[in-house]
């Protein structure tokens, strides 16, 4: 019954959608107060709606239902508690439930907090994301039902995917999805202006906040999976530039350059065709990754159901949606498109280089992503495209991007001095290039790589500090004072700003002195990485609620003093009967120490890979980081709501 | 005013190769061996371990070379289609008995039926790697000077049998 109550749920939620996808833009354009109206209660309902769908499915799973088919296929009665909730979107059908309630949560957020816009662009706004819907929804009830009965229904289900039965897996897809569904709002801003024939500071003021916080929600994600690759896959890996990391990639990258390209809009008036195109693109993008990975179109380990009539309807609505938006853009981008002079050098000029850059990097990460199918439309063969071509890329664009970052803030819009900014920089450029020569040769190792990360990442914590002197420094006012009458924004950017400095330095030493061995060991053998002494103490049997492992105990000491014990497993879950690695890792500040269990070798040996990680979680707080400020940025006191004056 | 235009182009042109993306598999490898001459392997035969089988036993003539297991699914998929095939006469086929036991792959002819003019043992799978297997059954169509023509990953059906391989063969026999 249950079951049969979320499906009708969602027929409900298409007819809303139908509603709220059409009578808001049409009475828009038309100035019909009547249909405008019906955008707010129509979006409620359809988050009301897809909730219960929702709802209805969490239950089935709680329940241990098996003769729901998705339920089935992704749960199993010895799966503990929370993670059967979590198979919820473990799956094609229902992360696509998981996707449509994500997008009524928002759409209903945005018909709470915008009393301050005017009705028609209110209207239009709920009324595109109500198309959205209706593309989802209508996805879900052709060919995607997670509601689908079992008849017979099955004894037992086939269990969730080990790799995804973790903490991190509850976590990683809503935060991603939430920034993924969350850029639908600056595209629905855009198409808004579009549709309305006119773009000013004071849309870009609006649409800041909601794009800021879909980033935020899109960088937590996005370092959610990476860490969580770390961890479970034990190889120590945590990027491969595999297609579904890139399909959340892109959108981050141009998201980044649409959260500063708004900036300019919001202070200037300036980029306002840049802007628009940014917040098609990457909503756009977003919309990409969902096809590529559910189409079959690319190999990926993360790949979901590979049906080519799915792919097929979602190929139809990308181009709908985004040639739709296109279209729209190519029609009436000329009527909103003028905006102020600036100078060669002012800080509009460095902002639209940091725009291209970004674009660039986001196109080159999307060509490297569908090269092998390009190549293989045309029948010039089957390639793979891997980290080789993606580093050798991205780094030439990201280096000239990380620099300009440190002069950005400094510059002066529409006419800056470079005499006068090269006067300021001095110190932090001396500072950084100081340290990228002398820091790696005093850790033991030079390389050009390492000399230009350490010097990029020095650069922003120079350029940064001396920002912060700038505002705070050299005034009558207590310090406490100068620290209030800073604006949370400027806070905000500081910060994230640093958290990318923090990141790259994570990064260049991570790649430049991590070190690892791969080791044959009996109980008792002592391997040496890196200083440090592991001992391995031998491999106990345990169970597990739905799986056995083989838990292995491994010591680490330093002169021989103790330091902590790595406990890695090896487990073997029983209904797929598919193995899985646990790694066992030490982190701190300063190293992971990292080791994980090979295979059982003869005579009770297995093998071992130890890792040490120099730096390792630097990269995660960096994003950590950038998230916080981005948050930060956005409660800024210029966004709080005031009545909308007549 | 042009210059708008661009972004909608460029994403038409990437939907055009999506599109045809649908069509295709990109875990399909197709093998690197086609043209090249049959791997050498000289392996016990199934019916009688004393006796060897050779792929040089098979040169001069046309023949289906079949990479099958006891234990796998997909085989049975495709065995009544052999077991058709080898009645007509219409090409030999040999096969090669992959990571097996000799008493299961037995038995499981002596259930099915036994398509093959003679089975080759490869127990650990050494001709396999030589061959490239990656997937059990896979097929391959070898002509009479022993140069792979045509490899056929996972079961052989109907349509591949009727419009890849048959004619593939009468083409071979022809030389």
């Amino acid at each position: 019954m249950i079951p049969e109550i979320g499906h009708f749920a969602l027929i409900l939620a298409l007819l809303v959608a139908l509603v709220q996808g059409s009578f808001p833009i049409i009475g828009a354009a038309r100035g019909n107060a009547v249909w405008m109206g019906l955008a707010r209660p129509a979006a409620r309902a359809q988050f009301l709606l897809i909730s219960v769908a929702f709802l209805c499915l969490a239950y089935a799973f709680a329940t241990m239902d098996y003769s729901v088919t998705y339920v089935a296929s992704n749960s199993n009665s010895k799966l503990p508690l929370q993670y059967r909730i979590a198979a919820v979107w473990g799956g094609h059908e229902g992360s696509l439930l998981l996707w449509a309630m994500i997008l009524s949560i928002w759409t209903v957020a945005v018909s709470f907090f915008s009393k301050h816009l005017p009705d028609a662009m209110r209207a239009r706004i709920l009324g595109v994301m109500g198309l959205i819907s209706i593309g989802f929804l209508l996805f879900m009830l052709t060919v995607s039902n997670p509601f689908e009965r079992l008849i017979p229904a099955a004894m037992d289900g086939r269990d969730l995917n080990p790799l995804l039965q973790d903490p991190g897996m509850v976590f990683h897809p809503p935060m991603l999805y939430m920034g993924y569904v969350g850029f639908s709002v600056a595209f629905a801003f855009a198409i808004a202006a579009l549709l309305g024939g006119e773009l000013d500071a004071a849309w870009a003021r609006w649409s800041r906040p909601w794009t800021t916080l879909a980033w935020v929600f899109l960088t937590t994600g996005i370092m959610a999976g990476s860490n969580w690759a770390y961890y479970e896959l034990g190889w120590g890996g945590w990027w491969f530039w595999d297609a579904v990391e890139n399909a959340s990639f892109m959108p981050w990258l141009v998201g980044t350059a649409l959260i500063h390209s708004l900036a300019v809009t919001e202070k200037r008036g300036s980029f306002k065709a840049w802007t628009v195109l940014l917040a098609i693109c990457a909503f756009s993008l977003s919309l990409l990754g969902t096809f590529l990975v559910r189409s079959g179109v690319l190999t990926s380990v993360h790949a979901f159901a590979t049906d080519p009539r799915r792919g097929l309807f979602i190929l139809a609505f990308l181009v709908v949606v985004i040639g739709g938006s296109l279209a729209l853009f190519a029609w009436r981008a000329p009527t909103i498109a003028r905006g102020g002079k600036f100078d060669v050098v002012s800080r509009e000029s460095f902002l639209l280089a940091n725009n291209v850059l970004l674009a660039v990097a986001a196109i080159s990460v999307l060509f490297g992503t569908l090269y092998p199918l390009f190549l293989d439309a045309l029948g010039l063969g089957k390639i793979s495209v891997g980290p080789p071509y993606f580093d050798t890329v991205f780094a030439p664009l990201m280096t000239p991007a990380l620099f300009l970052m440190g002069i950005g803030p400094i510059a002066r819009w529409k006419q800056a001095a470079l005499p006068e900014l090269a006067q300021r920089l001095r110190w932090a450029f001396g500072v950084s290039a100081a340290t990228a020569i002398i820091l790696p040769l005093l850790l033991g190792h030079w390389t050009p790589m390492i000399g230009l990360g350490l010097f990029l990442a020095f650069w922003i914590f120079g350029t940064s500090v001396n920002l912060i002197y700038q505002r705070l420094g050299g005034s009558e006012q207590p310090l406490a004072a100068r620290v209030r009458s800073t604006s949370r924004s400027w806070w905000g950017m500081v910060i994230a700003h640093l958290g990318i400095a923090v990141f790259t330095l994570g990064v260049t030493i991570v790649k430049g002195f991590e070190s690892e061995i791969a080791v044959r060991m009996q109980t008792g053998d002592v391997a040496h990485l890196a200083g440090f002494d592991f001992t391995f103490e031998g491999v106990t049997a345990i169970d597990g609620p739905n799986y056995t492992a083989s838990r292995g105990q491994i010591r680490i000491t330093k002169h021989g003093v103790e330091r902590t014990v790595l406990t890695p497993e090896k487990r073997v879950y029983t209904v797929q009967n598919m193995p899985m690695t646990e790694a066992g890792i030490s982190p701190s500040i300063i190293h992971d120490l990292y080791a994980s269990l090979g295979e059982p070798l003869d005579n009770g040996a297995w093998s071992v890979r130890i890792y040490h990680k120099p730096m390792v979680e630097w990269i995660w707080v960096g994003c950590l980081m950038m998230a916080f400020g981005g948050l930060l940025a956005l409660s800024d006191k210029r966004y709080r709501l005031r009545k909308r004056t007549i | 005013m042009k210059r708008f235009l661009l972004p909608l182009v460029i994403f038409l042109i990437v939907v055009g190769f999506l599109g045809v993306g649908l069509n295709l598999d990109p875990r399909e490898v197709p093998s690197p061996l086609v043209g090249k001459p049959a791997p050498a392997f000289n392996l016990p035969r199934l019916d009688d371990p004393e006796k060897k089988i050779s792929n040089k036993d098979m040169l001069g003539q046309v023949w289906l070379f079949n990479v099958w297991a006891s234990w796998c699914g997909a085989c049975r998929e495709e065995h009544p289609l052999l077991v058709a095939l080898s009645k007509s006469g219409a090409v030999p086929l040999y096969g090669m008995d992959y990571k097996d036991t000799r008493q299961e792959a037995q038995q499981w002819l002596d259930m099915g039926g036994n398509p093959y003019v003679a089975s080759a043992v490869d127990a650990d799978g050494r001709v396999g790697i030589d061959y490239g297997v990656y997937g059990v059954p896979e097929t391959y169509v070898i002509d009479r000077a022993g140069v792979i023509a045509y490899k056929q990953i996972g079961p052989v059906t109907e349509e591949v049998l009727r419009d890849k391989i048959l004619p593939l063969v009468k083409r071979l026999q022809a030389q």
